[in-house]
């Protein structure tokens, strides 16, 4: 686990992974990739060219046990996402509602370890699906940055969801993803001032993630008004990718950002039938339906 | 130094480590606060208030019988529990009060622990027309009935946070959730000088009368400056009050008293800085309690008022650069100054407070009798009788 290696991300292009790391960021991802494109631009690039938007689902890594998520994800996977979202349950959660705030806390009461995410998503990344680690930002200062690189990469995991790490104070987490040709997803918000879009579009590899509301992640009663003109304003300011999340739950809600969006995003909707027991296959399979725009 | 450190970094420590939505509303705040400091009107209404609404500048008493135990160093005490509310807090709250304003936000959220910042909080809201929530632990709301029922008559909505450890920590991590989704018509009046930036340096840039008014009175009545200023710390607010008006003094050691609990080497304390690493949590970087994945480990203090995980970065600065020592006081100690202070001077002291003097009276056999302390009595005990008649079995 402390070896630092490097991911292979084809059969021959390990050094265009390394040497992607000094390259601008349009760069260092066609570098990596002479191929099919790794990581989340990958999975966004291939839902394009079917002609809809790409289908994202979170979940908690060891809820409620660590080999229930890992067969939690297969079953979204099954169901048609395109990229997983694995959430590294942290003490305090500032940007999660209930319904991610309590399994997180269960998770973490039934014995989580950070190595744990590493464990999951190498046994989640052979599916083909990128899987991005959505994380606080202490566990990840705590074990360095440059260390859970390497082991984010070692396990063949995409790159990082970092919800409370602004690019300003990202320096040491931006140097270890370009060295290990990760993403680096960073948020924007409604509340984001163009300069700030700019700032954070130009950050981010794999997507900008916009949050379609001021507020926690949870279930909303219909989609935010404010989702679509950020997507909007996000694009003038340079992304090429924005996917839209924290309040889409519902079939609907999905169809409605995927006609404005490149991705959709949905969490404790799946969390919430996962703490149910119910059926996450054939949920995801509908959300995919219906992101087919 | 001092007051010139403007933030968002304290050496390797500080910055802003919260969700992207709170970014506009902290350099709103960040700008606001800027130019009133700039602004001699401001200062004018802030310093009125203090004077005639929060009975500043609070006095500054020398205990010789207090200091018996103490080495018989010559001990005085800046008496912040006798300002308004009871505590240091009102000072911190009624600046930011005064930024809600000036902001034109009609709301205020805010954390508490044991009450006194909630209590200060919604002091201020009623004075000045604002809406106020107050977040609190439920396990505190339950330790602290008495503050639960000041804040209700004060016409603020408490609200019983059951997340995660129930404490302040928690609290802190609710108030942010409802800034997030709130912040257009609300501002968030953090307790301490910790959190994202502004916070740290504009709680302590409002806390900073504490040792102003100190440095002159003790200059008045002794003629020179102290050998040691001495304070508790949970988030640092009081204490960095008190030491900014020091810090280039440097013939005046600095000393910040821990909540050691049962004991540094029991695992249940608040001693952040002597038993804490570097981290983040709650929108900075700085000491806190945490296990090797970086996951927050939950505090303990007889003190609700210094049971917290975290502490300013200002602090963990001035411990790094060597400016200042931290050192912890467990609760039997801290209970037992309390105790003194009571029957030697016929002043009650909050237990948080009860930290800096247990801590000065260790201080004071060690530097002498020729040696002069001043004491920031943060707070009063009231709150405590109940804690305090069952430690001592009464």
């Amino acid at each position: 686990m402390n070896a630092v290696r490097f991911r292979p991300v084809g059969p021959d292009d390990a050094d265009d992974a390394l040497a992607a790391g000094d390259a601008p960021a349009e760069q260092a991802s066609a570098g990596r990739a002479p191929g099919p494109q790794a990581g989340a631009a990958g999975a966004i690039d291939r839902a394009r060219s079917q002609g809809r938007a790409a289908l994202m689902a979170y979940l908690p890594c060891g809820f409620p046990s660590l080999r229930a998520s890992i067969d939690a994800c297969q079953a979204l996977i099954r169901g048609g996402v395109d990229l997983i979202e694995l959430g590294l349950p942290y003490s305090d959660p500032v940007m999660d509602g209930p319904i991610i705030g309590e399994a997180v806390t269960a998770a973490l009461e039934a014995g989580f370890r950070v190595a744990d995410v590493f464990e999951a998503t190498a046994e989640l990344a052979p599916t083909g699906v990128p899987i991005e680690v959505m994380t606080y930002y202490n566990p990840v200062f705590r074990r360095g940055e440059e260390r859970f690189a390497a082991d984010l990469a070692a396990a063949g995991g995409a790159g990082l969801v970092t919800p409370d790490l602004i690019p300003e104070e990202s320096g040491a987490w931006v140097a270890a993803a370009d060295r290990f040709g990760l993403d680096k997803i960073f948020l924007v918000a409604p509340s984001s001032p163009e300069a700030r879009l700019r700032l954070t579009a130009n950050a981010c590899r794999g997507f900008t993630y916009a949050t379609s509301t001021m507020g926690v992640t949870g279930l909303r009663a219909s989609l935010s008004e404010l989702a679509r003109p950020l997507v909007e304003r996000t694009r003038a300011a340079g992304a090429e990718n924005v996917c839209v999340g924290v309040g889409v739950s519902t079939a609907d809600q999905a169809a409605e950002v995927a006609s404005f969006a490149d991705g959709v995003i949905v969490g404790s909707a799946f969390v919430k039938r996962l703490a149910a027991d119910q059926d996450l296959e054939g949920f995801a399979a509908d959300l995919r339906a219906a992101v087919a725009r | 130094m001092s007051e010139q450190l403007p933030g968002p970094y304290f050496g390797p420590y500080g910055g802003r480590f919260v969700p992207e939505a709170l970014i506009a509303a902290l350099d709103q705040l960040s700008a606001a606060h800027e130019s009133a400091k700039a602004d001699p009107a401001f200062a004018a209404e802030l310093g009125r208030l203090a004077a005639n609404y929060s009975g500043r500048p609070t006095p500054l008493t020398e205990v010789p019988r207090f200091a018996t135990r103490a080495g018989g160093a010559r001990v005085f005490l800046k008496r912040e529990d006798l300002a308004h509310t009871g505590s240091h807090k009102i000072n911190n709250v009624l600046g930011q009060a005064l930024l809600t304003k000036r902001l034109g936000k009609s709301r205020v959220i805010a954390e508490t622990g044991a009450g006194q910042h909630g209590v200060a909080t919604a002091t201020a809201a009623a004075l000045m027309g604002l809406e106020c929530v107050v977040y609190m632990g439920l396990e505190d709301t339950k330790r602290q009935a008495l503050n639960v029922a000041r804040m209700r008559l004060l016409g603020a909505e408490v609200i019983s946070v059951a997340t995660g450890s129930k404490t302040l920590k928690d609290a802190i991590n609710e108030a942010l959730r409802d800034w997030v989704a709130n912040v257009a018509d609300t501002n968030y009046v953090f307790g301490t000088a910790a959190g994202p930036h502004p916070f740290p340096a504009m709680v302590r840039d409002f806390q900073a009368v504490i040792g102003r008014e100190a440095k002159e009175q003790i200059l008045s009545q002794v003629g020179r400056l102290p050998d040691a200023a001495a304070a508790c710390v949970g988030g640092g607010s009081n204490s960095i009050g008190l030491f900014t008006a020091f810090l280039e003094d440097l013939d005046v050691g600095l000393y910040g008293f821990e909540a050691g609990g049962g004991g540094v080497a029991s695992g249940r304390h608040a001693a952040t800085l002597t038993a804490g690493s570097p981290g983040a949590l709650h929108g900075a970087k700085s000491y806190l309690l945490q296990d090797a994945d970086g996951q927050t480990i939950e505090s303990h203090s007889i003190s609700a008022g210094l049971d917290y995980p975290g502490v300013g970065p200002q602090h963990s600065w001035l411990k790094d650069s060597g400016r200042a020592h931290y050192r912890p006081v467990d609760d039997a100690a801290a209970m037992d100054a309390f105790s003194w202070l009571s029957r030697s001077e016929g002043i009650m002291p909050a237990i948080e407070s009860a930290h800096a003097l247990a801590g000065a009276m260790d201080l004071g056999v060690e530097l002498g009798p020729e040696a002069t302390i001043l004491v920031c009595l943060s707070g009063r005990g009231d709150k405590d009788v109940e804690t305090a008649a069952r430690w001592f079995n009464l």
